[in-house]
C-alpha cells in the first residue's frame, strides 16, 4: 500500500516535471519565434527606410507641413470652395459610376462563376476546378495592370477602369458567393428538379432567393472597396476625380483649394457610403429584408 | 376552411405578394436603366472610333514575339541589326544573325517563305512571292517606286515614305533610312544578351557546358558565369525585377503587421467591455472611421510629401489605412468574446493586463490572425498600385514599361510575375492560416 502511494506520488512528480518542462519549452520556442519576428520586422523597416528617398526621422517633422500648407491656402480661398465642389461633382459622379457599373457587371459575372464552381450546384461538375482557377486568376490580377493596358488600346475614358475593376470584382466576389452558396439548402433545388426545371430555373428560383441577402451584403462591401479603387485608378491612369486630383497636385501651390475640395468630396463620399452600406449590411444579415 | 382565413389576412397576403412581385420586377428594370444611362455617359458608342486596334495588334504581337530591326542609314550607308531597335540588343559587326548577310555593300535580309529584302547602292528591293519585286530608289527629292500595278493595299506609298506590310515582316523606306522588321516568336535575349558567350546556345549545349565543358572565361566556372550573365542581363534586368518583387512583398508585410501592432491596443480602447468610458470609446470609433474615410490614396499623397518616394512611404500609407480597418474589426472581435474565461482568470486575482493576456488574447488570436493574413494577401496587390504612386517595387517598373508604349514584352513579363506573386502570397497566407489557427 505504502509502495503504491509512494510510486503514485513519484509518478505525479514526474508528470508535473514533464508538464513544466513542456511549458518552459513552449515558452522558449514562442520567445524565440517572437524575437525572430521582431528582428525580421525591424530589419524590414530599416531596409525600407534605406531605400526611401527621404528618411523616416527626417520626414517626421515635415509630416504636418504639407497638410498645413494646403489648409492655410484653402482657408484663404474659402470663398471659392463651394464653387470648387460643384466644379468637381461631375468627376466624382464619374468615379462613382465606374465603381457602380464595375460592381454590377463584376457581380453578375461572379454569380455565374460562383454557381458554376460550387459543389452540388455546378452545371458541369467536372469543370469546377477550371472555374475556380479562373476566379483565382481574376482575383490575382491587380486592377492597375488591366487598366493601363486598356488605356493604351482604348485611348482613355472610363471603360478601361470599368473592365479592370469588374474583372477583379468577379474573382473576389465569386469566391465569397461560392462560399455562401455552398451552405445553401438543397431541398428547394431537389423540389425543382422533380418538376423538371432547367439548371437556370433551379438556380434562379431555388438558390438565389436563399443566398441573395448575403450576396447583396458582400456586393455592398465590394462597392465601397471599388469606389476607393476607382479613385486610385483615376490617379494612376485616367478618368474621374482621381485624375483631377493628380492634375491639381502636379500644379502644386496655387491650386491647393482644388486639392482640398477633392479631398473633402472623396472623404465625405467614402464616409457616407461606408455608413449606408454598414447600415444595410446589418439589416440584410439579420434577415430583416422587408 | 376558407372561412378560417379571415379576409383582412388574405388581403394582406395578396398585397404582400403584389409588392414582392413589383420589387422582383422593378429591380432588374432599375439596373437595366442605370446601365443604359452609363452606356451613354461613358460614351460607349464612340468607343469604336477611339479604340486603337492597331495598338492592340502591336501589343498582342509583342506579348509573344519580338522584332529585329535591320536598319541602313542612307546617308552613311551603315547597317545595324538590333533586337527591338535597342542599343542594348544590337548585334556586333561581324556576328550577324544567319538570315542577314552583308557582302560588298549589298545587304540581303531573308524574311523566310521566299520574302527577300536587298539593300544596295541604288536603293532597296523587296521580293514578295506571288506578287513580284518592289523596287525603291531615291529620285530627286522624293522616292521612286516600281512595282506590279495595281498597287495592293499593303503597300503604303507617299512622296517621302514607303511602307510595306507582309505576314513575313514589315519594311519602310524614307530618304534618311531604310528599315526591315522581322518578327520571331519568343522573348529574345531573356536569358543571355548578345555580349554573353552563352547567347544562342541550345539548352542541351548549356547543360553540357555547365557540367563538363571547358571554361569559356578562365577566371570563373561556366555555371557562375551563366548565373552572372543572366542576373546582370541588361535587356530584362532580372536582378532589378527580383528586387522590385521583394520590395513589393516587403511593403505589404510591413504595412499589414505595422497596422496590426498599432491597432491591437487601440482596439481594446474602442471595445465596450474593456473601456467603460463612453465618450473616449466614441472618440476612438470616429477616429477609425476618419482614417478609413480619408482613404489610402490621400494618405499616400500626404505621406509621400513628407517622406519622399520609396517603399517605406508605401508601407506607412498601407499601415495607416489598415490601422483604421483593423481598429474597427479588432474592437468588434473583442466585444464578441466569451466573458466566462475572463471571469475565470479574474477569480485567480489577476490584474487587468494579465486578464487581457490570458483571458482575452487566446480567444481572439484566431480571428485577428485570419484577418491579418487576409489583408496581407490583399495588400500585396495594393502594394503594386501604391508602388506605382510612391515609386517603389514592381508597380513602378510596370508603369514605366507601360509608359514607354513599346516594351510590351516586359509588360507581359511583369504582369505574369505579379499574378504569380499574388497567387503565391494567397497560398502562403492560406497555409499559414491553416497552420496557425487550426493547430
Amino acid at each position: 500500500m505504502a509502495d503504491i502511494a509512494a510510486s503514485a506520488s513519484q509518478n505525479a512528480a514526474q508528470s508535473r516535471d514533464a508538464y513544466l518542462d513542456m511549458v518552459r519549452r513552449k515558452r522558449m520556442y514562442g520567445g524565440i519565434l517572437l524575437v525572430i519576428f521582431v528582428a525580421f520586422l525591424a530589419s524590414g523597416w530599416i531596409l525600407a527606410d534605406d531605400r526611401n528617398a527621404g528618411g523616416f526621422w527626417n520626414g517626421l517633422p515635415k509630416l504636418a507641413e504639407f497638410p498645413s500648407e494646403v489648409i492655410s491656402e484653402a482657408w484663404e480661398k474659402r470663398a471659392v470652395l463651394p464653387g470648387r465642389f460643384i466644379e468637381f461633382l461631375p468627376s466624382l459622379i464619374e468615379t462613382l459610376n465606374i465603381a457602380a457599373v464595375a460592381t454590377l457587371i463584376g457581380g453578375m459575372m461572379a454569380i455565374v462563376l460562383s454557381l458554376l464552381s460550387t459543389r452540388g450546384l455546378a452545371r458541369w461538375p467536372r469543370l469546377i476546378p477550371v472555374f475556380r482557377r479562373m476566379m483565382d486568376a481574376f482575383r490575382a490580377i491587380p486592377e492597375i495592370v488591366i487598366a493601363l493596358v486598356l488605356i493604351y488600346i482604348l485611348g482613355g475614358g472610363p471603360v478601361a477602369a470599368v473592365v479592370a475593376i469588374a474583372l477583379h470584382t468577379s474573382g473576389a466576389l465569386g469566391k465569397l458567393f461560392s462560399e455562401v452558396a455552398e451552405n445553401a439548402d438543397l431541398k428547394p433545388v431537389e423540389g425543382l428538379t422533380s418538376v423538371g426545371a432547367s439548371w437556370g430555373q433551379k438556380m434562379w428560383l431555388g438558390v438565389i432567393p436563399q443566398v441573395a441577402p448575403n450576396w447583396i451584403s458582400y456586393g455592398l462591401l465590394r462597392f465601397e472597396i471599388n469606389v476607393r479603387a476607382s479613385a486610385i485608378l483615376g490617379f494612376v491612369g485616367e478618368g474621374g476625380i482621381g485624375h483631377d486630383l493628380k492634375l491639381a497636385m502636379q500644379w502644386g501651390q496655387g491650386r491647393y483649394d482644388q486639392v482640398v475640395a477633392i479631398f473633402l468630396l472623396l472623404f465625405l463620399t467614402i464616409f457616407l457610403i461606408d455608413r449606408v452600406s454598414d447600415h444595410y449590411r446589418n439589416r440584410l444579415v439579420k434577415g430583416d429584408l422587408t | 376552411m376558407t372561412a378560417l382565413l379571415s379576409t383582412p389576412l388574405a388581403d394582406q397576403m395578396t398585397a404582400t405578394f403584389a409588392r414582392r412581385r413589383l420589387v422582383a420586377l422593378s429591380v432588374p428594370v432599375v439596373i437595366f436603366v442605370y446601365l443604359l444611362y452609363t452606356f451613354f455617359a461613358f460614351d460607349i458608342p464612340g468607343l469604336a472610333q477611339r479604340a486603337r486596334m492597331d495598338n492592340a495588334a502591336i501589343l498582342l504581337s509583342d506579348f509573344w514575339s519580338h522584332k529585329t530591326h535591320v536598319t541602313r542609314n542612307n546617308r552613311t550607308g551603315e547597317v545595324t541589326v538590333a533586337i527591338e531597335g535597342e542599343g542594348k540588343g544590337t548585334y556586333p559587326p561581324g556576328k550577324m544573325p544567319d538570315w542577314v548577310s552583308i557582302t560588298d555593300g549589298i545587304t540581303t535580309v531573308d524574311l523566310g517563305t521566299g520574302h527577300i529584302v536587298t539593300y544596295d547602292d541604288a536603293g532597296a528591293r523587296f521580293m514578295v512571292p506571288g506578287y513580284g519585286t518592289i523596287d525603291i530608289r531615291p529620285e530627286g527629292n522624293g522616292l521612286a517606286l516600281t512595282a506590279p500595278e495595281p498597287l495592293p493595299k499593303w503597300i503604303n506609298a507617299s512622296d517621302n515614305r514607303i511602307a510595306i506590310t507582309t505576314p513575313a515582316g514589315r519594311f519602310s523606306y524614307t530618304r534618311s533610312r531604310v528599315e526591315t522588321f522581322r518578327y520571331q516568336a519568343g522573348w529574345e535575349l531573356f536569358f543571355f544578351t548578345l555580349d554573353s558567350p552563352f547567347h544562342g546556345k541550345s539548352p542541351l549545349d548549356l547543360i553540357s557546358l555547365a557540367v563538363s565543358g571547358d571554361r569559356i572565361d578562365p577566371a570563373r566556372s561556366n555555371i557562375s558565369a551563366m548565373v552572372q550573365d543572366f542576373w546582370t542581363n541588361k535587356m530584362w534586368r532580372h536582378s532589378d525585377v527580383v528586387w522590385a518583387l521583394f520590395e513589393t512583398v516587403l511593403m505589404a508585410f510591413l504595412g499589414t503587421t505595422g497596422a496590426a501592432i498599432v491597432a491591437l491596443p487601440l482596439g481594446f480602447l474602442a471595445a465596450r467591455n474593456f473601456n467603460p468610458l463612453g465618450p473616449l470609446r466614441f472618440a476612438f470609433r470616429r477616429f477609425f472611421d476618419f482614417i478609413r474615410g480619408v482613404d489610402g490614396l490621400i494618405w499616400t499623397i500626404i505621406l509621400s510629401r513628407a517622406f519622399g518616394p520609396g517603399p517605406m512611404t508605401g508601407a506607412l500609407a498601407m499601415a495607416v489605412t489598415d490601422a483604421g480597418t483593423f481598429g474597427k474589426t479588432f474592437s468588434e472581435a473583442l466585444e464578441n468574446i466569451d466573458e466566462k474565461q475572463v471571469e475565470g482568470i479574474r477569480s485567480t486575482g489577476a490584474n487587468n493586463l494579465q486578464k487581457a493576456r490570458f483571458g482575452v488574447i487566446p480567444q481572439v488570436t484566431p480571428v485577428l490572425l485570419s484577418q491579418v493574413l487576409y489583408y496581407l494577401e490583399s495588400n500585396t496587390r495594393s502594394a503594386t498600385v501604391i508602388g506605382a504612386i510612391v515609386g517603389g517595387g514592381i508597380g513602378l517598373l510596370l508603369t514605366q514599361a507601360i509608359q514607354t508604349q513599346k516594351d510590351w514584352e516586359e509588360v507581359a513579363y511583369y504582369m505574369t510575375l505579379i499574378v504569380l506573386m499574388v497567387m503565391a502570397m494567397d497560398s502562403l497566407s492560406g497555409w499559414l492560416r491553416k497552420r496557425l489557427i487550426k493547430g
